[in-house]
């Protein structure tokens, strides 16, 4: 028993001291995003000065006015055409759908330099080339899956019955799906809407390929700007970004439980 | 239910619903990599005007010139190196989740380890540099503790790649491995115990076996990206930071060869490929 507490303890310091390793370098960049000295030199003084120029950056805000508008359209289109498609491959049986639901892991599994690359030579084949529009195109479908696979995984736990009873009672098929599916895979569409969001805002490499110097994202300007020095402003602005996305997910985590919990 | 289901028509009723995500996805995933494919046999791209002829000399260049075999070599091996890291250290803390902590703190703190990753993954690789480099917070901070003078740049270098990476893809090992840990039966490991087999024993024949799908599935998720990855050598690793996603990039920002950047590229798609079809086995029994 002695033994087993002793382990015990041990691990639950390990796991702190992986949770250390995750936030540190996080932390510390929040902590020099308000340190006065611009080559992070200690000691520690206080500042607010680069959230104050970041406000003078007219690339940065656009960039990041562009991240916004994307990732709020990707949003919705994702959602929409992601929830439609769900509730097709949970309603309807019919030849080729487990093809159907293996294509969506390409997407997911092949890495985004090879995704991206593709999509800049075939977007500039077909004449569509670089620029916001492209990745909007590019963003929806990286969200795509996500949001098929979290409103499916919600799907499993409804009850076909449900829509049974409806329809015996005489509801028409709108009225099946907006009165009875819709709320309830309503927490699912929520948290892959979430997850749309946070793959289109943080999504870098795709559109790396696919921006031009006007037509950026956040992250693609923060790339650019890191390659040519660090300056404390990238801090606050990188700052902003972790705390936007991380508020983000833990919204997510009250929708949707990840953990499979007992 | 699936009879159920199935009675209602089928493919028809589906395809209004299902057509506007698969022609998206088609439009801006299956199509470019087939493209990808078509152009890397090209010698030019056909729409800058110039003459193009189909050719297998972008592939030939591959297998020609030995530094893109080594850089390929080197990717392959900077993923083996982050994927075993990754195990070491998300295997363990994974395990404390599943088995050691219960109720709100395990939900508190699983969500804790995954949260990172949810988080934009260019700026931690970001903050690490502040963190690494001479005269940064690791230097200061070990010789404010150690009597001697050292000088700790590890900045722009090769371990600074590995632990970027690592603290970007660690979660994923303690969310996979967490997810078929947490579902081995807590009387099987008390049966082995009462049965007198040691705690050593007991991980190497019960859990380590029962939990090898999530291993399979998290060092999958880790290797193959980490393979194609070219922003964190760049950030972190300065000259010593080419791999094979860096000459991939180059192609398609800095050299312009289009199709050299296809051909490439298609031969880090077919070694992923391979890759997962290799794991796929596990990963089914897994399901």
């Amino acid at each position: 028993m002695m033994t087993t507490r002793i382990l015990e303890g041990l691990g639950r310091l390990y796991v702190g001291l992986l949770l250390a390793f995750l936030y540190l370098p996080i932390i510390i960049m929040a902590l020099m995003s308000f340190n006065a000295s611009p080559f992070y030199q200690l000691p520690f003084e206080w500042t607010t000065e680069w959230y104050a120029s970041l406000w003078q950056n007219d690339q940065l805000i656009s960039a990041t006015w562009n991240s916004l508008e994307i990732a709020v359209i990707t949003t919705i289109v994702s959602v929409v055409l992601g929830s439609a498609a769900s509730l097709a491959l949970y309603r309807y049986e019919f030849r080729g759908k487990k093809l159907l639901q293996a294509l969506l892991f390409p997407p997911i599994a092949i890495p985004w330099l090879i995704t991206g690359t593709a999509m800049l030579i075939f977007f500039f084949g077909v004449g569509i080339g670089r620029g916001l529009f492209a990745i909007l195109l590019g963003h929806v479908a990286l969200a795509l899956p996500y949001v098929i696979v979290v409103v499916s995984a919600r799907l499993q736990t409804f009850a076909p019955e449900l829509e049974e009873a409806a329809r015996s009672l005489g509801a028409n098929q709108w009225q099946v799906t907006n009165r009875v599916a819709l709320p309830w895979i309503m927490p699912g569409v929520i948290a892959g809407g979430l997850f749309a969001f946070a793959v289109s805002f943080d999504q870098f490499v795709v559109s790396y390929f696919l921006s031009t110097p006007g037509q950026t994202t956040l992250p693609v300007e923060i790339y650019a700007a890191i390659r040519k020095g660090f300056t404390p402003e990238i801090n606050a602005v990188s700052t902003i970004i972790i705390v936007v996305s991380m508020a983000l997910m833990l919204l997510t985590a009250r929708f949707f439980k990840f953990g499979g919990e007992k | 239910m699936a009879a159920q289901t199935a009675s209602r028509s089928g493919l028809k009723s589906a395809l209004p619903l299902l057509a506007p995500a698969y022609l998206w996805l088609t439009v801006a995933i299956f199509l470019p990599l087939s493209a990808m494919v078509f152009f890397s046999f090209m010698t030019e791209l056909p729409l800058s005007g110039k003459p193009w002829a189909f050719t297998l000399g972008n592939y030939a260049a591959f297998f020609s010139q030995s530094l893109y075999l080594t850089l390929l070599l080197a990717s392959l091996r900077l993923g083996l190196e982050v994927t075993l890291w990754c195990i070491v250290i998300g295997y363990p803390a994974a395990y404390v989740l599943a088995k050691v902590l219960k109720g709100r703190s395990r939900e508190a703190i699983f969500l804790l380890v995954i949260l990172p990753f949810w988080s934009n993954g260019l700026v931690r690789i970001f903050s690490w540099a502040m963190v690494l480099r001479e005269g940064g917070i690791l230097d200061t901070a070990l010789n404010a503790v150690l009597p001697f003078k050292i000088n700790i740049d590890l900045m722009y270098s090769y371990p600074a790649v590995i632990i970027g990476l690592v603290h970007s893809y660690v979660p994923y090992m303690v969310l996979t491995c967490y997810l078929t840990l947490q579902a081995i039966d807590d009387s099987l490991i008390e049966a082995g115990r009462s049965l007198g087999a040691s705690r050593l024993q007991v991980l190497k024949r019960v859990i380590i076996p029962l939990s090898m799908p999530g291993l399979v599935a998290g060092a999958a998720l880790i290797f193959v990206p980490v393979v194609g990855s070219f922003m964190e050598p760049r950030i972190l690793g300065g000259r010593t930071g080419t791999f094979y996603g860096t000459i991939i990039e180059d192609q398609f920002v800095a050299v312009f060869n289009w199709p050299l950047g296809a051909a490439l590229s298609f031969i880090l798609l077919a070694v992923v490929l391979v890759i997962l079809a290799i794991a796929s086995p596990v990963l089914k029994r897994a399901a």
